[in-house]
Formats: C-alpha cells, sequence, structure tokens
C-alpha cells in the first residue's frame, strides 16, 4: 500500500446500531478518542448518512431496524462501504437463534469489510478501516 | 393570546436512528415554541429476545448471554443471574470469589461513570471534556482487560465463583490505577463542578424531585441524585459488600443540598468513582486465600445445576440502580423462566417529568443524564406467527396476572 494513495482522502464514518448490546459501540467511541485517535488520518464518525463514506453496522439486525437499515443505507452516496463491527452482525454470534433477528448484516445490506470480535479491540476497528480505505481507492480507479 | 388554545403543538420526532442517541429508541415531542410541552418515547428498537434464547440454553451457556445483555454492565447482569441460580441450586461461593466479584464490578462502576460523564460532556458540546475523560477511562479497561482477559464483556463471572483470580502481581497494577483515579478525581470534580458553563447548563435543569423519583421507583444515581437515600449495597449487601462499610453517596454530602438536577446526577456519579476507590482498596488488603470457584468442573456444575429445583431472586446494583435477575428452575438444562428488570426499565419514565417544560437545546442532556441503556431495557414487542403487535399497559397486566398465577401452580 503506498502512503500517499492512502491519505489523499479523509473518511467519514456513520454508525448505525441496528440492535446491538453496546459492546461494539463503546469500542467505536473508545477509537476515536486520544488513546487510538484516528482522527490523525481524517477519520471522523459524522451524524448524517448523507456525509458518510463508511457505514459502520453493530448489533444482529433486530426486525424493528431492518427497514431502517435499508433506508439509512440507501441515502449515502456512492461510491460507499459497509464495515460489519462484531461477531453478531456477522453470524447472530450469541444470539445465533432468536426469534427477532434479520440478520446477519449481509442478509440485509452488502457488507465490504468484517471486522470479528465481541465486541472487536479498537485496533482491530482501526485495522478494518484501513482496509476499507484501501478498498476505497481501487473502488474509484486510483491507489494501488 | 386567545387562540393560543387553537394552535396545534409543534411535533418534533426524534429517532429511532439519530446522531444524538447511541441507542435506538423513539421520541416523540410536542413542543411548545422552544419549550416541550409533552413527550413520549417508544423504546423496543433493540429487542433481541434474550429471556427467550435463555430458556433454551443451560446455565453456563447463558453466563454468556447475560453478558451480552449490555456491553457496558455485564458483570452486574452476570453476577445478578449467577447469585439467583447459586440460591435456587444450594452452591456455597468461596469468599475469595466474592472479593474478586466485588473488585471487578467496582472496576466496572468506574469505566462506566467515566463513560457517562464524557458523553455529558459531549452532550453539552464540551468535547474536550469527552476526550479527557476518556483518555484517563482507558486506564480502567487496561486494568479490566489484565484481571478478565477481555476489555469489554468480561466473561469472568461463572455460576459458582470466578473463572480467574487475582494473584499478587497484579496488585502493582490495580494499585497503580486508583491512585491515578485519585489524584485525578478532584481534578475531574472542579472541572466539571467548577465550570461556568456546565454549571449554567446543568443546575435546575431536568429536575426529579423526591416525590416524583420515589413515585417512579426511579433506582442507582438517578434516585440517589433526587435524595432518595437507596443502594443495594448499603440496604441488601451481596458479594463481600456486607463485609465493606459502603455508604450511598448523595449530593447534599457534597453541596450541602439537593436540587436533584443534571447538575445533582454528575455529582453523584463523580463522587462514586472515588467511592469505588477506596472499595477496590479495602478488598484488595481484606481479601482471603482460598479457592475461587465452588465447582471447577462445568461438568459437575451442569448436573448440580439440572437437579435444582425452586426459584430465587439476584439483585446488584448495576452503575445504572438495581438489575434484578428471577430464575426458576424445575429440574431440566434449562432453567424454566427467567426474568430479567434491568435497571434502566425502572428509570426510563423518569424522562417524562425532566423533560417536561423544558427548552428543546436540553433535550439531548437529560436524555443522558438518567444513563440509558437501551439495549438492557427492550423487551416489550411481541411477535408471534410473523404477526407483530405492541402491548397496551391493560394487556401487560392481564399478562402479568396470568403470570403469576402460572408460577403459583
Amino acid at each position: 500500500m503506498k502512503l500517499n494513495s492512502l491519505f489523499n482522502r479523509s473518511l467519514w464514518v456513520y454508525h448505525f446500531n441496528s440492535g446491538s448490546c453496546n459492546g461494539c459501540e463503546i469500542e467505536i467511541v473508545a477509537t476515536i478518542t486520544p488513546r487510538y485517535d484516528p482522527e490523525r488520518f481524517g477519520m471522523k464518525l459524522v451524524g448524517s448518512p448523507r456525509h458518510a463514506d463508511v457505514m459502520l453496522i453493530t448489533g444482529p439486525v433486530v426486525h424493528r431496524m431492518k427497514d431502517r437499515l435499508l433506508r439509512v443505507y440507501a441515502q449515502m452516496p456512492d461510491p460507499k462501504l459497509v464495515m460489519c463491527i462484531g461477531t453478531c452482525g456477522i453470524s447472530g454470534g450469541v444470539f445465533y437463534d432468536s426469534y427477532n433477528l434479520e440478520g446477519p448484516v449481509d442478509e440485509v445490506v452488502p457488507v465490504d469489510i468484517y471486522v470479528p470480535g465481541c465486541p472487536p479491540r479498537p485496533e482491530a476497528i482501526i485495522h478494518g478501516v484501513v482496509k476499507a480505505l484501501q478498498k476505497l481507492e481501487r473502488m474509484q480507479g486510483g491507489g494501488s | 393570546m386567545s387562540d393560543e388554545s387553537k394552535k396545534a403543538p409543534y411535533i418534533v420526532p426524534i429517532g429511532p436512528n439519530h446522531p444524538a442517541l447511541k441507542e435506538p429508541v423513539m421520541f416523540t415531542f410536542e413542543m411548545e415554541g422552544e419549550v416541550v410541552r409533552e413527550v413520549d418515547f417508544a423504546p423496543g428498537q433493540a429487542h433481541r429476545g434474550i429471556e427467550w434464547m435463555g430458556m433454551r440454553r443451560n446455565p453456563v451457556q447463558i453466563v454468556h448471554l447475560t453478558d451480552r445483555i449490555c456491553g457496558i454492565c455485564g458483570v452486574s447482569h452476570t453476577l445478578a443471574f449467577a447469585r439467583a441460580v447459586e440460591q435456587v441450586a444450594g452452591i456455597e461461593v468461596p469468599e475469595r470469589a466474592d472479593y474478586i466479584r466485588t473488585i471487578i464490578a467496582e472496576f466496572e462502576r468506574i469505566q462506566s461513570h467515566l463513560l457517562w460523564a464524557g458523553v455529558a460532556a459531549h452532550e453539552l458540546g464540551f468535547d474536550s471534556l469527552l476526550h479527557l475523560t476518556w483518555k484517563v477511562r482507558e486506564q480502567s479497561m487496561d486494568v479490566i482487560e489484565n484481571l478478565t482477559g477481555n476489555r469489554v464483556n468480561y466473561g469472568i463471572v461463572q455460576v459458582g465463583g470466578v473463572r480467574r483470580d487475582i494473584v499478587l502481581e497484579q496488585h502493582p497494577i490495580i494499585d497503580d490505577c486508583l491512585g491515578t483515579y485519585e489524584g485525578l478525581l478532584g481534578k475531574l470534580l472542579s472541572l466539571f463542578l467548577d465550570d461556568k458553563t456546565i454549571t449554567m447548563r446543568c443546575r435546575d435543569c431536568g429536575v426529579l424531585s423526591k416525590k416524583e423519583a420515589l413515585e417512579l421507583c426511579t433506582v442507582g444515581p438517578t434516585a440517589r441524585a433526587s435524595g432518595v437515600n437507596v443502594d443495594l449495597r448499603q440496604d441488601y449487601p451481596y458479594a463481600a459488600y456486607g463485609d465493606l462499610d459502603v455508604r450511598a453517596i448523595l449530593p447534599e454530602q457534597h453541596m450541602g443540598e439537593t436540587h436533584g438536577d443534571v447538575y445533582d446526577r454528575i455529582v453523584v456519579r463523580l463522587l462514586e468513582v472515588g467511592q469505588s476507590c477506596q472499595i477496590i482498596r479495602q478488598c484488595l488488603s481484606e481479601m482471603p486465600a482460598g479457592p475461587v470457584t465452588a465447582e471447577e468442573k462445568l461438568a459437575k456444575l451442569l448436573a448440580i445445576c439440572k437437579k435444582a429445583q425452586g426459584e430465587a431472586i439476584g439483585r446488584v446494583e448495576a452503575p445504572r440502580g438495581e438489575c434484578f435477575h428471577y430464575v426458576r428452575m424445575d429440574g431440566k438444562d434449562a432453567p424454566h423462566t427467567w426474568k430479567v428488570k434491568a435497571s434502566s426499565y425502572s428509570n426510563l419514565m423518569s424522562w417524562i417529568p425532566m423533560l417536561r417544560g423544558e427548552q428543546i437545546a436540553d433535550i439531548p442532556i437529560i436524555i443522558a443524564s438518567i444513563d440509558p441503556c437501551l439495549s438492557c431495557t427492550d423487551r416489550i414487542a411481541v411477535i408471534s406467527h410473523g404477526h407483530r403487535s405492541v402491548l397496551a399497559k391493560e394487556d401487560l397486566h392481564r399478562l402479568s396476572v396470568e403470570k403469576t398465577r402460572r408460577l403459583q401452580r
């Protein structure tokens, strides 16, 4: 990966909670605070999906959140990326047999990056964002 | 002025997904200019059916489910559940395990209150304070990781004891962390309490009177900030709290008066960080030697649980207030009944008196001030045969009466 191609764009991130236990939420907020500080790389949480390049989805997509997830996904401008944070969004995890799940996430919206862990460590989330940057560069036809 | 009554109120819906909300919940505000006239909210957006799943799993498996009821107060839920099952099955928890449970629970309180303080600062628009509190919070996360192996969802409490011992080599790490917080507490208190902006935004904002706090059965720091002297660690000691001297922290001890406002909730939570440090120090010095679990072999533990018959409750003072688990076992692998009442469930209704009459700009800090945890609470929507219905109060009452009758049989 070439460093200059990585830094030509800041990633703005939108966070969507689809029925998570809060564990991933606090690790995402821990990720953006000074110990890890990804704002160095221009990464920042934004309040609207219309401003975002990447959507972080946590949680296993419960029944009531499915429609909202689809609507929020449709509001994001292209090119867009989806990161699935946490095991329960990837496979259902500990909630696999619940009657109220519409997930896993990739059955509702297409997922580009999976970050496993229950919850994943901040380092893992940052690693996932680096992977997302590489993918975004490829989608735009630039980068390595 | 005469057509004031004819004017339709302006309705502001917020949620279920909104940047000001960390978790999905739907608010409907009836506004009159800038002032909130009426408020209604609809939780249940994050319902995962945890109790239903739990009644199909055995207690050793459920412990991992209780950790994930809520990512912030995982130990409290697991501890409450484990205590209920231990009472049904007659398992005697070793004393050392009780002390380790207490230490982990208090570290959880420290990180949860610091987390909350940061979120509160953020809601007030004071982002540098958010970053400062979350920076110092990382040290408690490091210690928790050192003690349990995980930063979040610790997985340390097991039915009958804990999974890991605290060895002598870990004491300096804990001491170091406690020293940092005890040194920082004065600074944090003055940053939050002496700051002119925070005082102006939080004093007499979102007031919950003592009477309302009692009527709405609020628990934890929300109740204590309104001057209600409740703390399970003092009233019904569990784990090692019986040996320790824990007194509920009330705002009048520090400020000399009780307002029951957002400011008092900040006071109570920050002072509890200091109290937790003292409790951990006391636990470390008085911790007896011995085993950390009543039954190491999981197969044996499951056999004991399978034989158990009866019902019990486990109550734990979580960072947000009382966390209550009811378990009924009837000689099968899975519990016959499992009911969870998380602390936020008791506190949510206090939003309505707090928000009424406040300005729209104060909504985020008032909502945040009870430290709501919706992933714990959402268990209302009912789905049967692919058909969803939301239960009204009468239906819930009817179901509740039926359930009581069923349990009495």
